[in-house]
């Protein structure tokens, strides 16, 4: 097929990907959601790679610090000006006679002389506080910022693959792959989704790990639904008949000729799932039933807010409310406005 | 109809048997063995050998799985392994409290959202819907844990205008004293999603060509929005209002564990927390069951509004 002399000198016309791109940014607010998700991505990659964040679990400040525009004392009951002093022992002859260690103290000074006692000096004030332990912040909202990001995206990254994986193979083959398939869908909908979450967070237990496995083992119904739909639609196009007249196998046709026709829609849900898991892990981990105990994440961190808002400690839950919330809005604006760049026809849900 | 009942009632056979087979699979092969997940709860070695022989341990996997399809048939799921109570009585005890609140809860969002819905769509496009809209959108955006906490805080204990929590035993009490702040939050969350959903569907009637004749005969404002399109938007509504039925009877996890609700979702919460496999096991299929057959009465539904909807 040699194109003809006159249309030689004709503009390529734009790839697909190039348009949309190019469609995404032409919208300013487009360009502010992509900033904004841009600088907690590279915040949550940083934190992973243990350059700022690693850290969190350090004590800072005295415990619940104010965040610094409230400054040192009010209203900390253990403020600088607080009545609260802490105790000393004096040890005197009284102590000594009663004390059966009496006879070792000077061994025990001397041995613990030995060792270098290094104690970070707490401040009253961080910048935007710190927790019940201490923690800046901060760090902590980094941190836990970090894991909730990683839990969304590689649970979304895990729904995506084997929706579309399992939607291509029904959409593609139909018959009895597809009757079959149909049935796995009908019994994974037929639960309402949080608790099929929470019926297989009962059985593998805490951690990261199982975290992103559960959510992406459950979440894929609705990404396997649309790339069905899509491949049943694609694979009577032209172009499949003609790699099919080329001989070209099942598994090239299904991944190499129409996977990248339809691979836009499994971007948009993504970036949709992304939103949803994270929301999701929140919740869990807010329950219990997420992230483990010794880690943190957004929903333990407003597990804790709870207890602090009795005591005035409002810090917390500010901090994690406008940090979750402006990540949660940017990247779910970023996805709608993504939809409409990639995939024009569909309808907003 | 009654050919068409029966055969759709047919169909749910194999998903029902998928689900047992999925939380059969779930729990009995990866699960692991009661006996250590029980070995710190129960002491005795007496009911751990009791327990495994219910479920049938010694056995090979086909004769669990019978037990286990015993158990769905008879509806009867043993005992708790946490408290030892009769599974079936935790689920009719627990059911109702979170009906309590649920119930109230998809009635008045189906009631504000329906004329909020109505109003909206009427002026589309202008600065109201879009305003309107641009709230619900940030509305959706902010995590239910937010509202729950923060309203809690500022609603029951800041502004002591409700209780912060609690639960009584009169249905009296429970109605007028300790459900309306969960009531109130929920709305807050459940309205938005379903204001926007039901905008679009009014707004896609209002374009059909009936209702220019509705409006080309002289009919008033009110009667082609409320008698024409409405009666035709209904349908997509009544839909979705009846696919969140079976989660009203589970109540919302996070509700009830923040305001001490002890409702199913609660229970289930703590059932998964303390490894009490019967019970989140039961619930797990009632709620399946429960959804096919409201997926069935969708069915039935839209042909008892739409006439031209045929069931074949």
């Amino acid at each position: 097929m040699t194109a003809p002399a006159k249309s030689s000198s004709a503009p390529v016309s734009e790839g697909f990907w190039r348009a949309a791109g190019r469609r995404l940014f032409a919208d300013p607010l487009a360009r502010v959601c992509i900033a904004i998700v841009s600088v907690y991505f590279v915040l949550a990659a940083l934190s992973a790679a243990g350059l700022i964040a690693a850290d969190w679990n350090e004590e800072y400040g005295v415990s619940y610090a104010n965040p610094w525009f409230l400054g040192e004392d009010y209203p900390n009951p253990q403020g600088r000006n607080s009545l609260i002093s802490q105790e000393t022992m004096v040890i005197d002859d009284k102590q000594r006679a009663v004390d059966p260690l009496a006879p070792y103290y000077d061994e025990i000074e001397e041995r613990a002389m030995q060792y270098q006692l290094t104690q970070r000096e707490l401040r009253w004030t961080l910048p935007l506080g710190a927790d019940k332990w201490g923690r800046d912040l901060v760090r902590k909202v980094i941190k836990a910022g970090e894991i909730s990001i990683t839990v969304g995206i590689g649970a979304a990254l895990l729904a995506v693959m084997v929706g579309t994986f399992l939607g291509a193979i029904g959409g593609f083959f139909g018959g009895r792959t597809s009757d079959f398939l149909e049935w796995v869908y009908n019994v994974f909908t037929s639960v309402p989704y949080i608790l099929l979450v929470l019926a297989f967070a009962a059985v593998t237990g805490k951690g990261i790990n199982t975290i992103i496995l559960v959510l992406g083992f459950t979440g894929w119904t609705s990404v396997y639904r649309l790339i069905r739909a899509e491949y049943i639609k694609q694979r009577s196009r032209d172009y499949v008949a003609a790699a099919d007249a080329l001989g070209a196998s099942s598994a090239r046709k299904v991944f190499i000729h129409i996977l990248p026709n339809v691979s836009h829609l499994s971007l948009v849900q993504l970036s949709q799932l992304v939103v949803d898991f994270i929301k999701a892990e929140v919740i869990l981990s807010f329950l219990g039933l997420g992230v483990p105990p010794d880690s943190v994440s957004w929903g333990i961190m407003i597990n804790e807010v709870m207890t602090e808002l009795v005591l005035g400690k409002w810090w917390q839950l500010a901090t994690v409310a406008i940090v979750m919330s402006v990540f949660v809005v940017s990247f779910g604006l970023f996805t709608d406005l993504l939809r409409d760049a990639l995939d024009p026809k569909a309808t907003r849900r | 109809m009654g050919r068409y009942f029966i055969r759709r009632l047919w169909q749910t056979i194999p998903t029902l048997a998928g689900v047992i087979l999925l939380v059969f699979i779930l729990f009995n092969l990866f699960g692991g063995d009661p006996a250590a997940i029980l070995a710190g709860k129960i002491v005795s070695p007496e009911r751990i050998a009791t327990i495994r022989e219910q479920l049938g341990l010694n056995e090979p996997l086909w004769v669990q799985l019978w037990i286990f399809v015993k158990q769905v048939m008879t509806f009867d799921f043993g005992d708790s392994w946490s408290t030892g109570e009769s599974v079936a009585d935790i689920i009719s005890q627990k059911a109702p409290v979170s009906l309590t609140i649920m119930v109230q809860v998809w009635l008045l969002d189906a009631i504000v959202s329906i004329s909020l819905a109505v109003a909206v769509a009427y002026r589309r496009g202008s600065l109201t819907d879009r305003a309107v809209m641009g709230i619900c959108t940030a509305a959706m955006s902010i995590s239910l844990l937010l509202y729950v906490v923060i309203g809690q805080y500022v609603l029951g204990y800041t502004l002591d205008l409700f209780p912060v929590l609690g639960w009584s035993d009169s249905l009296w009490t429970n109605l007028t004293t300790y459900a309306p702040l969960p009531v109130f939050l929920l709305l807050l969350v459940s309205i938005a999603p379903s204001l926007r959903l039901y905008r679009t569907f009014i707004v896609e009637e209002t374009t059909h060509d009936y209702v220019r004749t509705a409006r080309a005969k002289g009919a008033s404002e009110n009667r082609v929005m409320f008698v024409h399109v409405l009666r035709n938007a209904l349908i997509p509504i009544m839909t979705n209002m009846a696919m969140q039925l079976p989660g009203l009877f589970v109540g919302s996890f996070v509700i009830e564990s923040v305001f001490s609700i002890p409702g199913l979702g609660k229970e289930i919460v703590a059932a998964v927390l303390r490894s009490d496999f019967p019970v989140i096991k039961a619930i797990t299929i009632y709620l399946a069951i429960l959804t096919m057959l409201v997926n069935l009465l969708v069915d039935l539904l839209y042909s008892w509004l739409d006439p031209r909807v045929q069931l074949k």
